[in-house]
């Protein structure tokens, strides 16, 4: 049955997987990345048709608007430049590519033959607190946050270690050595 | 209303993207893109089960991946950092001394 | 039935010694080892004659069961010894003559290294021997059937640095095998069918049989398969070869086991079995056959021998042949008459011949010796009468016995008789050959000076003493008492005592009337026999003495045909290309190096060389390389995914 949201969801699907494919064929990184944001912004949209308006926030902000720019920060770094042609693996692609299309034909299969075509159902969320608005999304952030302060506190304070832990490392690993090293080193380093 | 299962679909398709670009690029870099785009596949799927089941817990699931993704993206690109340094390549097949 | 509780001590005695000697005569001095060696087989002599003397027919047979053995199933075997008429004669032969012998070797072994050892060689073979006699059933008797087997060995190779005394030694274990496998499958068959092997349950069993076609082919096959055994162990056709060998024993040896005692054990388990083989004509036919056919065809290789051990051991393979044809006409105790007889007289032959080796230095070609019986009278005086004994002139012993045997096969077929008495003669000639090359004409060998060294070829002698010497008294007390016997023995048979006396045994067929009433008949056989055995003489006499130039012009003008029986008729070299060569090429090529080097250990290092393989390909897999180990894991999931939904998780 065609509704906007069928539509919408092909929109944004198409954009995404076209992003990906676009990820997999360009041979400079950056254009990758660049593929990369158009992907994650594609999924924004469809966390916004599934109903998480903060997830979908929290995507655009934190991975397209953060992790990707560090992506494209280190492509810039490191002066990564198009890809080179080297003896690759036999098995990679050998036994890889079979591997994912059968895994993923397998799922797909398992997948269609189950869940069918019933569209989502409606009814009452769990784990909400129902404000009395209808028209609100189930996925608002008060409807998260109570979540992530009561049931998912400890996940969410050991997040935050996880952090520190992820901010130490990542300054001492790419901080530079204590001795002078040598040129390109040096010069990648400043 | 679209079906539980075109979404997984779309998740499928992209996860499969992810996988064969870690399989087939040879820069460090672009092969951590590509575990970006399986971390995103994955979290579509969440929540798409998390509508399909009414429960929040899918998308704090999300949540929790993506911030484990920053981390893990912050980190890794460090690591590869300091890889450069010393091999000074990218090249992902001319890292390969932890061999038999 | 009587028991009789010290049975069992007769062979444990010697066994008893043996041990003694084999673990502590190293250490201990000659005069120990000599004590100990004789004392225990002296003991089982004594209190061998003392059952005798207090056997009774009435309470006989005496039985003693020492220990329980074999419980299997319905089948049971013990350590039980069983005496009656038939292995009274047999102990006192084997305890007599076996403790004359050790007295023997006392002298004729006294400057020999392996001293102890010898004596605990011999000590071992009493104990296996008197096994053998005593058992009451058929796999006890087996034990010390194997046992005088094991003992034989061991003596014929006592002087192992020997190569020629080890290969004899290992061919007449290996002979003997072949005739002990016949005698097993003949035991198996007496199990399967009579589920024992105690002699009473077995010949009840066998007289308790119907008489159909099925029977008396079962009792057939059985005494075909124990003659079988017998034939290897009293060195009967085909399997005497390694009598003749076995001369590279010591003397003593040969005199004990090779002549009085382990060769007749076969002529004993014959007479033994006698039910068996009363109730299977054509199996007696073989034996007798048998019997015969070796008599005549030992005797013509004895008279081109120039060994002197060598003409008595074909010698024995000859009277042998006497005792099975006996056995084989039915009549069991001629044979055993002739058994007792020939321990005497051949037991007294071989100490004689040592007492002659000893003499002339080691020497035991009888070419090089001569016209000693002015050097060693007393050993010439003994042989002399051995000699009469074995040729069948009354009234030695071998006349009673021989004639018996001629006389019964008379009866049975004229055949046996005829055969029976052209090897009388022959034994005859060659017995007085051996004696007038040995004792009548010229000295003929090489004198010795007081350091000089004779012919050291047996590993005895070389005193270096001069001309020939007589042996000290110890050597020839047992000659003299043998002498004796050899005299007096053939008494017992006169009048038929001796088979009366084995009647119980052997039941009363033997005890024909027409025996009695066939008395003219019989004397008549009688003189024809002694008219055979002087004739022998008689040509001896002329070859060898008389005429000395003749028997070189003899043997030339029959030319190949001599040849022939003086390589023994080439029998060891056939036996060599028929079964030897093609056995030991099939063990080289095929089980060693096919099986032993290509399939057993090849499979074991392909093996390992498979694992080194395997393991170097599976190496391939840790690469280093990113991009294969993100390719196998990829693969791997999509069989995981693959397993699990046809588990039907993905349901």
């Amino acid at each position: 049955m065609i509704s906007v949201h069928l539509i919408l969801f092909l929109v944004f699907g198409a954009v995404a997987v076209a992003g990906a494919v676009n990820l997999l064929a360009q041979r400079h990184p950056i254009n990758s990345a660049l593929s990369l944001i158009a992907v994650m912004a594609a999924l924004a949209g469809e966390y916004l048709l599934l109903g998480a308006e903060f997830v979908a926030a929290v995507q655009v902000i934190v991975y397209a608007g953060a992790v990707m720019v560090l992506f494209v920060f280190t492509i810039m770094l490191l002066n990564a430049g198009v890809e080179e042609h080297t003896k690759g693996s036999h098995v990679a692609s050998l036994f890889g590519i079979p591997g994912v299309l059968l895994g993923s034909i397998l799922i797909a299969w398992a997948v269609l033959r189950n869940s069918g075509t019933e569209a989502v159902a409606a009814g009452p969320w769990i784990n909400t607190v129902s404000n009395g608005r209808p028209q609100d999304l189930p996925g608002s952030p008060e409807t998260i946050g109570p979540l992530l302060f009561h049931e998912f506190l400890l996940p969410f304070e050991i997040t935050s270690v996880l952090i520190l832990i992820a901010i130490m490392g990542a300054v001492v690993l790419a901080s530079k050595p204590p001795s002078t090293s040598s040129g390109p080193a040096k010069e990648a380093g400043n | 209303m679209v079906p539980l299962s075109y979404y997984l679909v779309l998740s499928g398709i992209l996860f499969a993207c992810g996988v064969t670009g870690f399989l087939i690029k040879r820069n460090i870099i672009s092969i951590f893109m590509s575990i970006e785009l399986m971390l995103n596949g994955v979290n579509l799927s969440f929540v798409a089960f998390a509508a399909h089941w009414h429960a929040l817990a899918g998308q704090v699931f999300v949540f929790f991946v993506m911030v484990v993704a920053a981390a893990e993206a912050a980190v890794g690109l460090a690591i590869i950092i300091a890889v450069y340094r010393t091999r000074e390549t990218l090249n992902v097949d001319q890292v390969n001394l932890l061999k038999l | 039935m009587t028991q009789n509780p010290y049975l069992w001590l007769i062979p444990v005695l010697p066994l008893a010694g043996a041990a003694i000697n084999g673990f502590f005569g190293q250490r201990s001095s000659k005069t120990a080892v000599t004590t100990v060696a004789l004392a225990f087989p002296g003991l089982s002599f004594l209190l061998a004659l003392w059952i005798a003397l207090g056997f009774s027919s009435s309470a006989a047979p005496y039985y003693f069961n020492l220990a329980h053995w074999v419980r299997s199933g319905s089948f049971s075997a013990d350590f039980a010894f069983y005496l009656d008429q038939l292995s009274l004669v047999m102990l006192l032969v084997v305890t007599g003559v076996g403790f004359l012998i050790h007295i023997y070797s006392i002298g004729y072994m006294a400057e020999d290294p392996g001293y102890y050892r010898f004596f605990s060689y011999l000590n071992l073979f009493m104990f296996f021997m008197l096994t053998l006699v005593l058992a009451n059933n058929y796999l006890l008797m087996f034990i010390g059937w194997e046992g005088v087997g094991l003992a034989s060995y061991l003596l014929i190779g006592f002087w192992f640095t020997k190569d020629s005394a080890a290969s004899a030694g290992k061919k007449a274990f290996i002979v003997n095998r072949i005739g002990d496998f016949g005698f097993l499958i003949g035991l198996f068959l007496l199990i399967q069918n009579f589920k024992s092997l105690d002699f009473r349950e077995v010949f009840e069993g066998v007289t308790k049989l119907p008489a159909n076609p099925t029977t008396e082919g079962l009792l057939t096959a059985v005494g075909i398969l124990l003659m079988v055994g017998a034939c290897g162990k009293s060195a009967q056709i085909p399997l005497y070869v390694w009598l003749p060998d076995a001369m590279e024993g010591p003397t003593p040896v040969s005199a004990l086991i090779h002549a009085a005692t382990m060769v007749t054990a076969g002529v004993y388990m014959v007479a033994r079995s006698h039910v068996i083989f009363e109730r299977a004509p054509i199996a007696l036919t073989v034996v007798a056959i048998i019997g015969t056919l070796t008599a005549l065809f030992a005797a013509t290789i004895g008279i081109t021998q120039t060994d002197i051990k060598k003409v008595l051991a074909y010698s024995t393979v000859s009277q042998l042949g006497y005792m099975f044809m006996a056995c084989g006409v039915g009549a069991f105790s001629a044979g055993i008459f002739h058994l007792m007889t020939h321990a005497f007289f051949k037991g007294l032959l071989f100490l004689a011949a040592g007492s002659v080796i000893h003499a002339v230095g080691g020497e035991q070609d009888m070419r090089k010796m001569g016209g000693l019986r002015s050097y060693i009278p007393v050993t010439f005086f003994t042989m002399l009468i051995a000699t009469l004994a074995i040729a069948g002139i009354w009234p030695f012993a071998g006349f009673w016995s021989k004639d018996e045997i001629l006389w019964k096969a008379y009866q049975a077929n004229w055949v046996y008789w005829l055969i029976g008495l052209i090897t009388a003669f022959i034994t005859s000639f060659y017995m007085f050959r051996l004696v007038f090359m040995t004792f009548w004409g010229d000295y003929r060998g090489i004198q010795v000076d007081k350091h000089g060294q004779a012919h050291a070829a047996q590993g005895h002698g070389g005193h270096g003493h001069g001309e020939p010497h007589e042996s000290p008294m110890v050597m020839l007390a047992p000659l003299m008492i043998l002498a004796v016997l050899s005299f007096i023995g053939g008494f017992v048979g006169y009048h038929n005592l001796f088979e009366h006396f084995l009647a119980p045994v052997f039941g009363s067929t033997e005890a024909a009337p027409a025996a009695e009433s066939g008395g003219n008949t019989e004397l008549v056989f009688q003189l024809i026999s002694v008219t055979v055995a002087i004739l022998g003489a008689i040509l001896a006499w002329i070859l060898y003495v008389s005429k000395p130039y003749l028997p070189q012009k003899i043997s030339d003008s029959l030319g190949s045909f001599y040849e022939a029986v003086l390589n023994k008729y080439y029998v060891d070299e056939l036996y060599a290309t028929l079964f030897v060569k093609p056995l030991v090429d099939g063990s080289t090529r095929i089980l060693w190096q096919g099986v032993d080097r290509k399939v057993i250990d090849d499979s074991v290092n392909e093996a390992a060389d498979g694992a080194r393989h395997v393991s170097d390909n599976v190496r391939q897999m840790q690469s280093g390389n990113l991009r294969s180990y993100a390719g196998w894991i990829a693969a791997g999931s999509a069989l995981m995914i693959a397993y699990m939904i046809w588990l039907g998780v993905g349901r």
